[in-house]
């Protein structure tokens, strides 16, 4: 049989053949507990530890820790004025030239989902944009991009704003997630602030020497948190003594994909890129009515007629009717017409029957609309559906 | 009957001319929890090597390659609505499909359990 892993295809094969894979200060962690390291965004990451679905299962109903420093953590902050009045609205008027967000309405310590996009409107990246917590930090903002374009991203970044604004890259530390409905229970016992939290809130906490950046966020659908921690024994120590904990386990990319999927959250490279914009992709929600009045962001002509007129194709979440799952890229069909195609799918352990998202024609856009996916050539029956398929336990 | 093994993990039990395919328990393992198998149906005929069946997990699809060419006889019905069965017992219950074999020397490349054992120590 073949060995086609094809959810850990490295983003650019050419690229990660010459070029040594580099390793997360947790490896030697994985390593320890099993994991099974595979090339992933340019490192070597866990797929998984005792398997997919055991692992996913706990994550919903314990908690499961993830190590995500492979991802693209940064601080962007005003090079004059840090910190004195007014700082906050300048560093939110420069990156409001890159993402469609209201930045500038975020009091301190609240985060937003947001999209970088390029002049056609299209989707660079999604990214987290967090307004640093504490008064003498207005002016700066806590951003984190994904792991497989944050090269791109920080260049883009630096070259539009650097006159202005300074990028430090913070992805040499240690940045994990802990997710699920222990977790706040769990992380409280090292950082009781945890406790005080709500969703898409961020506290910036210092122990000694020691800075610690802490979100209540994920990309599971379950409450949990996530820890931008130093690369150095303390850090280490922390991650240590949770995975000490019975409540948690390691979890690796694998069940990573298939919580992220239930919960309906995107991929990037893989339910959006750069010929996707986000009221296609159904991201509308992060354009806020100030910026769609103001029209002021990249490629605002194409996404305002998109809002207007509709999009040719919208992302939808599907439902197979049979046991098959498919995977990424199956073409959907009706009548034996494409009308679009698969952008993530696979099998839920926690519904306990396959999964998919995609793209299809916006006329059928609708929940119960039957479309047939085209797995190993033939059509197996399907129905476009809400998202997500497991409903979040935020903690709002 | 003897029992043979691939390099790439598939196993063919062989009575007279009709051999018992399926997948290893080093396989079923590696693949985690099996959640969809396509087998063959009866009459279809594959060459040595050719794709015969596909097997998803929760992680991936992946193909299964014919161990020996021939004629399905049976495609494992029972795998359509117990999946799980590949990972609860792969070299009985969990069998795929059964193919009456078009030459028997075609077995002469392929391993028995002593070689796979080793073959799969080396991984």
């Amino acid at each position: 049989m073949a060995w086609t892993v094809l959810l850990w295809k490295a983003p650019n094969l050419a690229e990660m053949s010459t070029e040594t894979l580099k390793r997360t200060p947790l490896y030697d962690l994985h390593v320890a507990h099993g994991g099974k390291m595979v090339p992933f965004a340019g490192y070597e990451m866990p797929v998984q530890f005792e398997g997919v679905k055991p692992e996913h299962l706990w994550t919903r109903e314990s908690a499961g820790l993830f190590d995500v420093s492979h991802m693209g953590p940064c601080f962007l902050f005003l090079k004059e004025g840090l910190g004195q009045d007014g700082a906050h609205d300048k560093i939110a008027a420069l990156m409001e030239r890159l993402v469609p967000s209201n930045i500038a309405i975020l009091k301190p310590g609240q985060g937003r989902l947001s999209v970088l996009l390029n002049e056609a409107g299209g989707i660079l990246d999604d990214l987290i944009i967090t307004r640093m917590p504490g008064e003498g930090l207005d002016g700066m903002l806590y951003i984190v991009v994904n792991g497989a374009v944050k090269a791109e991203d920080w260049a883009h970044i630096e070259r539009e704003l650097g006159d202005e604004a300074a990028l430090q890259k913070a992805d040499d530390r240690i940045l994990m997630a802990l997710q699920g409905p222990k977790a706040e229970a769990v992380l409280s016992e090292h950082f009781p602030e945890a406790a005080d939290l709500k969703f898409m809130r961020c506290a910036y906490l210092q122990r000694g020497d020691e800075k610690i950046m802490l979100s209540r966020s994920g990309y599971t659908g379950e409450d949990g948190f996530e820890l931008l921690l130093p690369n150095n024994p303390y850090g280490l120590g922390i991650v240590e003594s949770l995975l000490a904990d019975e409540r948690v386990k390691p979890i690796g990319l694998g069940a990573r994909d298939s919580l992220r999927l239930e919960a309906g959250l995107c991929l990037y490279g893989h339910d959006m890129d750069t010929t996707r914009d986000p009221v296609e992709a159904d991201l509308g929600w992060v354009i806020q009515k100030s910026r769609r009045e103001r029209a002021d962001f990249p490629g605002a002509e194409r996404i305002l007629s998109a809002f207007k007129d509709g999009p040719a194709e919208t992302r939808v979440g599907i439902q197979p009717l049979e046991r098959a799952p498919a995977r990424e890229g199956t073409e959907i069909e009706l009548n034996g017409e494409r009308v679009g195609v698969v952008t993530s799918g696979g099998f839920g352990p926690s519904v306990d029957r396959p999964i998919a998202m995609g793209y299809v024609r916006a006329d059928l856009a609708i929940p119960g609309t039957q479309i047939d996916l085209m797995v190993r050539g033939k059509a197996r029956p399907a129905e476009v559906c809400d998202l997500p398929f497991v409903q979040p336990n935020y903690k709002r | 009957m003897s029992t043979y093994f691939t390099e790439d993990h598939e196993w063919i039990a062989v009575d007279g001319d009709v051999g018992t395919v399926g997948i290893t328990k080093y396989a079923a393992e590696q693949l985690g929890d099996v959640v969809f198998v396509e087998v063959p149906e009866a009459g279809v005929s594959f060459g040595k090597g050719d794709d015969m069946a596909v097997v998803e997990s929760v992680k991936a699809a992946s193909d299964v390659y014919a161990p020996v060419g021939g004629e399905v006889t049976e495609g494992n019905g029972d795998l359509a609505d117990a999946p799980e069965t590949v990972n609860e017992d792969p070299q009985g219950k969990g069998w795929f499909c059964k193919i009456k074999l078009s030459d028997k020397g075609e077995l002469d490349g392929l391993m028995d359990a002593a070689a796979y054992q080793s073959f799969c120590e080396g991984l």
